[in-house]
């Protein structure tokens, strides 16, 4: 059991099989992260999908600035978009995967991942064949 | 009212890096080559708009340009503060509140990539904190999936950055000077796959103004003039897929740059094919490759074409960015703009020298898109 604290709360759900919380909005839309403030208000919380395809992505070979706060030393990383069916596509870092293993349109699936010693965010990793 | 509004003086202060120069000092420099460009004093001046992003207010300029009482006002308005500034000088000249109206823009960043902070964007802080609020992943992100699904190749990218260098070289006003090698371009360190390094601008330092008259005026002065034909400025339509968005609408949805090339050229009452030479957000290789298409002067996936074939070259059919873009120019935010109008307005002038246009340019389209999803298009004509 990990003691990894989530980088915030209310992006996934506390279960066994955790899913991106997304916000679906009065005329259908859902979007990713549930809005804060006056607008929460008008949204519905929705589990969304640990499934989805490759929609686009790209590597981060450089160190970003402030406010980024990832371990040291920098560790080069891939970040994506996943299209999660009829639900949303979100932004995420991609794991378990190097440049050339990427095909937009691969399968990928949901994971929560270490972000440093302290803290858990969520990614998506190319879904593993059975 | 008055029916049309020109420029009729351009003046830029050069981009790259002036240690030892304020941004707001580069303004007033860009300012005074502006003012004697058109031959008028800085007392003529009846209304002036200006901003920076990061290098202060415009309207304390005044302590040098003079204190002559001219209702000054600061634009605020990120990547689209020149074409801000254009869009309200030229309104208030077309609205008959004024027969001179002065834009200015300028700039000056540290440097290295920008960093937004989230709360200026409303976003939470965890995005920023997990490394993905960055300007040159969107524009990566955008690229690599129009390439896969419109068949551009990553030797075309090299071409357009190949392309900036050797027009820089040509530009007096350009950054970077020198030219560099297709090969080297392709084989730079990646930044962003599939961008390397030589594909990417810098944020910069410089400045840009104008000065915007009336028809009466330009006959009164007998301004060397260049009529400005529309200025459409838009924000992000819905379902749209911009810069700092965790997520995107599987709808789709349309663009700020379709929408505000259509109103540029439904106002100006001309289409693509009547542009003579073009100024294109180029913040990246890629970037220029799709606005192309988003600006209408070609469809997904001609840019492969028109890369191989010369055709966005000074001297093709259609040059683009001439004087070497954002690539050569580098991207001081509140100028870089402006910059693209100023460009145009030299070329429609015949004053490029060694990079001007031939066979006398008639038409000149400029685009800027920025931060968080925003262009803005002005059309100028001869």
């Amino acid at each position: 059991m990990s003691a990894l604290a989530p980088i915030a709360p209310g992006l996934w759900t506390d279960e066994a099989e955790p899913r991106l919380i997304g916000a679906r909005r009065a005329d259908g839309e859902i979007i990713f992260p549930v809005p804060s403030g006056d607008a929460a208000a008008l949204v519905e919380p929705v589990a969304l999908s640990r499934n989805g395809t490759l929609w686009s992505w790209t590597t981060q070979g450089f160190e970003p600035k402030e406010p980024y706060s990832g371990p040291q030393p920098f560790q080069p990383f891939l970040i994506g978009y996943v299209e999660l069916p009829g639900e949303v596509i979100v932004e995420t870092r991609i794991v378990d995967a190097s440049p050339t293993d990427l095909v937009i349109g691969m399968p990928m699936t949901f994971v929560v991942v270490p972000f440093d010693d302290a803290r858990s965010t969520y990614a998506f990793r190319p879904e593993r064949q059975p | 009212m008055n029916d049309d509004v020109y420029i009729i003086g351009a003046g830029i202060h050069p981009f790259g890096r002036t240690d030892g120069r304020s941004g707001r000092d580069q303004g007033v420099y860009a300012v005074r080559e502006a003012l004697g460009d058109a031959g008028i004093e800085w007392g003529d001046v009846e209304f002036a708009y200006g901003g920076s992003a990061a290098a202060g207010s415009a309207d304390i300029m005044v302590n040098e340009l003079g204190l002559t009482s001219v209702p000054f006002i600061n634009v605020a308005n990120g990547c689209a503060t020149g074409g801000s500034a254009l869009t309200a000088a030229r309104n208030a000249i077309a609205a008959g509140a004024c027969d001179i109206a002065l834009a200015v823009g300028f700039d000056k960043h540290p440097r290295g990539a920008f960093n937004a902070k989230p709360s200026d964007y409303g976003l939470p802080e965890w995005y920023g904190e997990t490394g993905m609020m960055l300007t040159t992943q969107f524009f990566a992100l955008k690229i690599q999936r129009y390439m896969a699904i419109h068949g551009i190749s990553r030797r075309t990218l090299g071409l357009v950055a190949e392309k900036a260098f050797r027009n820089g070289t040509l530009c007096d006003h350009a950054w970077r000077r020198s030219p560099v090698d297709l090969d080297t371009i392709l084989n730079a360190p990646m930044v962003n796959d599939p961008l390397t390094k030589y594909m990417f601008c810098s944020p910069a330092e410089g400045a840009v103004a104008l000065v915007l008259a009336s028809g009466k005026k330009v006959r009164e002065l007998g301004s060397d003039a260049v009529r400005i034909a529309s200025v459409a400025f838009r924000t992000r339509p819905e379902g749209s897929f911009e810069v700092f968005a965790p997520s995107i609408s599987v709808n789709g949805g349309g663009k700020p740059t379709e929408v505000a090339s259509r109103a540029a050229f439904e106002m100006a009452g001309i289409g693509p094919e009547d542009v003579s030479v073009a100024q294109l957000q180029d913040t990246e290789s890629g970037a220029e490759i799709m606005h192309m298409a988003e600006n209408g002067f070609c469809s997904d996936g001609e840019q492969e074409q028109w890369l191989a074939e010369g055709w966005s070259e000074i001297g093709g059919k259609m040059p683009i960015n001439t004087d070497g873009g954002c690539l050569a120019c580098g991207e001081p935010i509140g100028a870089s703009g402006l910059r693209q109008v100023y460009e145009n307005t030299v070329q429609l002038r015949g004053r490029g020298g060694e990079r001007q246009v031939p066979n006398g340019p008639k038409v000149g389209y400029s685009h800027v898109y920025g931060a968080p999803g925003l262009s803005a298009v002005a059309i100028l004509e001869r």
